[in-house]
């Protein structure tokens, strides 16, 4: 299993004068369920293209399991492709949708005519087609929906005939661009959950592409998230969220967003925010260092002493409320917490607080907006 | 007021239609009527001398209004079948596909649109005569071949084809020419069929380009023919004159009202006119 299912090598691709990818690295294990996010405009989306076959790269190489790819074209690539719209064909019922990339493959030009195909085609292959179309319909629970043209269907239903077209035959991938961006907030989760039981029952290498974060986050084996052409992070959503390697990892993941402090560094590795140290240590000497801290909705600890905060709008969210605070030596600055909704507030009447920060959960990011290493605790002298 | 303003555009769309309608009105009333109320400038649709069958017998029987019917027929719908043949996967190159000088073809696409077929005619004609090819269906064809206003009827409307289902379709495996034909065009139906109506209409009714390349009557299309026919009579029997135009005009209207509702939704939707 160590084998790459697909495999990319230094993709570069530019549209006109703008660099939408700048060498992109990445190694896809099989039966990985591999979310590429970012937002618009991150060339996600161009690399699945890439991947596709849709668009040409400007240099780099695709490999498909351990095939150089890259001049052939999409329907030489033995890859099945999810859109954002769909892309149903319209005058087709949904039996003929999802039969069309087996007809494609396993006919002739003559097989696939409208009346000669019934008298030249194969009868076995014919037959094959039926069962395996009615397999994928019964697997998306489509079955009824066979006889339908697409205008007929929901957006969910549409969805679900994508899905079926795309698994009727066994690629070696699955590409998913955006595929439940045209669905309304309840049917998106619950597809979210269908999609991944579909990834886990079937074993195959799913490649989605989203700018929704929860949808990376709840689905994905791994993660890539891209900014600007490149690759940011790759990891596992737990390594994005735990130890995300930039700023710009740190601000995508997470609802609530990061909390973000501006910082300085002093020469015995207290790091202070506002002219207040903290309760957390840098190692190293970056002494007169400017950084920034972030630190996630639920690292932050009410204490009695540290930043005071005071409470602006408090949001419930049934087992956690989220505490939206102002810095009071900033009060622009907003300041996120997640506390259980049975813990006591520690705001008195002005509703201002003090907030300590979990030392082994914060994360600090240099200028250039990469991680810093080494934080530790720090006992503070009241 | 308000009843007035609701009714007033029915009013003028209403003298509209009257403009237009009332020579086709006039020509069926004089195809009726006899030699001897042909002048008369009354609208009452009910001649006092009802000679209809005479008129129409002797359209029918003086030239061979069957052969000309025929030969327009075959002229128009060759026209039409190279037209499209050679339109639509022009126009899917220049909406759907990437390549160098896309733009420079589709300007001078919109540029031929502005070209009068009279100031290619003597080219023409010199080139069809040098070719012995005067006095030919093909003659009367080869022209109109190559359509730039189908190629832009049909470009407007091939835009707005949904990418994505070009890209499914080429990861399916489709060739080019099969999206283009088995997909693009079948979601252009109307277009299709308004480019038709417009195709069969213009060069049914061509007077100039035939009357230029045909001098044989068997080859003749029915204006042509009507021409021949005025001048056998000596232009003398208004009556069967207006038989043999109303006959003429009759399959047109018919193929108009058949792919009406077609032809407007593909206007309207291409955006032409």
């Amino acid at each position: 299993m160590t084998r790459n299912s697909l495999e990319i090598k230094g993709i570069g691709k530019r549209f006109g004068a703008e660099d939408v990818l700048k060498g992109i690295d990445l190694a896809v294990r099989p039966g990985e369920f591999l979310s590429l996010v970012g937002m618009s405009g991150c060339g996600k989306s161009t690399l699945l293209r890439i991947i596709a076959g849709l668009e040409r790269p400007d240099r780099g190489r695709v490999l498909i399991a351990d095939n150089d790819v890259t001049e052939m074209d999409p329907s030489d690539r033995n890859l099945a492709m999810v859109f954002q719209s769909y892309a149903l064909y319209p005058h087709m019922t949904v039996r003929e949708n999802i039969a069309t990339p087996l007809r494609m493959r396993n006919l002739s030009l003559a097989g696939r005519m409208p009346l000669i195909g019934r008298m030249t085609a194969p009868a076995a292959t014919l037959q094959e087609i039926d069962v395996r179309v009615g397999e994928a319909a019964e697997t998306l629970q489509i079955a009824h929906l066979l006889d339908r043209k697409p205008a007929q269907l929901s957006g969910g239903q549409r969805q679900r005939v994508a899905l079926a077209r795309a698994l009727v035959r066994s690629p070696a991938a699955f590409l998913m661009d955006e595929p439940l961006s045209n669905l309304d907030a309840k049917l998106r989760a619950h597809m979210r959950d269908e999609l991944a039981n579909l990834h886990r029952r079937l074993g195959a290498t799913f490649i989605y592409v989203t700018h929704d974060q929860v949808e990376a986050m709840t689905m994905s084996n791994r993660i890539a998230l891209m900014s600007e052409g490149r690759i940011e992070q790759l990891g596992t959503p737990s390594d994005l969220y735990q130890r995300p390697a930039s700023l710009t990892v740190a601000r995508f993941i997470g609802s609530p967003a990061i909390n973000l402090i501006p910082v300085e560094i002093a020469e015995n590795g207290s790091v202070s925010a506002y002219g207040k140290v903290l309760n957390i240590g840098a190692s190293g000497s970056r002494a007169g260092q400017v950084a920034t801290l972030g630190v996630r909705a639920e690292d932050l600890v009410p204490a009695a002493t540290g930043l005071k905060v005071r409470i602006e709008r408090i949001e419930m969210h049934g087992a956690d409320r989220f505490v939206h605070t102002s810095l009071l030596d900033d009060s622009s600055h907003r300041i996120t917490l997640r506390l259980g909704a049975s813990d006591p507030l520690p705001a008195g009447d002005d509703g201002v607080f003090a907030v300590t920060v979990k030392a082994d959960r914060a994360h600090l990011f240099g200028v250039d907006g990469q991680r810093l290493a080494g934080l530790s605790h720090r006992e503070l002298v009241a | 007021m308000a009843r007035l303003r609701s009714y007033l555009p029915h009013l003028v769309l209403a003298a509209g239609a009257f403009v237009m309608l009332l020579p086709f009105y006039w020509m069926f009333l004089t195809s009726i009527r006899s030699p001897a109320e042909i002048f008369d400038i009354s609208l009452w649709p009910i001649p006092k001398d009802f000679s209809a069958g005479e008129n129409f017998e002797r359209a029918a029987r003086q030239v061979p209004m069957a052969r000309f019917m025929l030969n327009g027929a075959f002229v128009c719908f060759g026209i039409l079948a190279v037209q499209v043949l050679t339109a639509v996967p022009a126009a899917y190159a220049l909406a759907k596909l990437k390549f160098p000088g896309r733009k420079l073809l589709l300007t001078l696409v919109i540029a031929a649109l502005c070209v009068p077929m009279q100031a290619l005619a003597l080219p023409l004609f010199v080139g069809l005569a040098k070719l012995e090819l005067l006095n030919t269906y093909f003659a009367m064809m080869a022209p109109f071949f190559l359509s730039v206003f189908a190629i832009f009827l049909f470009h407007q409307s091939f835009r707005s084809y949904p990418d994505e289902i070009i890209e499914a379709a080429r990861m399916d495996g489709f060739s080019e020419m099969e999206i283009c034909w088995g997909l693009v065009l079948r979601g252009s139906l109307p277009s299709l069929a308004a480019f038709s109506v417009f195709s069969l209409v213009a060069h049914w009714n061509d007077l100039y380009w035939p009357m230029i390349v045909v001098t044989d009557i068997n080859l003749a299309p029915p204006p042509l023919g009507m021409l021949f026919f005025a001048d056998v009579e000596s232009g003398a029997n208004y009556g069967a004159l207006m038989a043999g135009a109303a006959l003429i005009t009759a399959p047109m209207l018919v193929c108009f009202l058949l792919a009406r509702r077609h032809f407007i939704a593909g206007i309207t939707m291409t955006g032409v006119k």
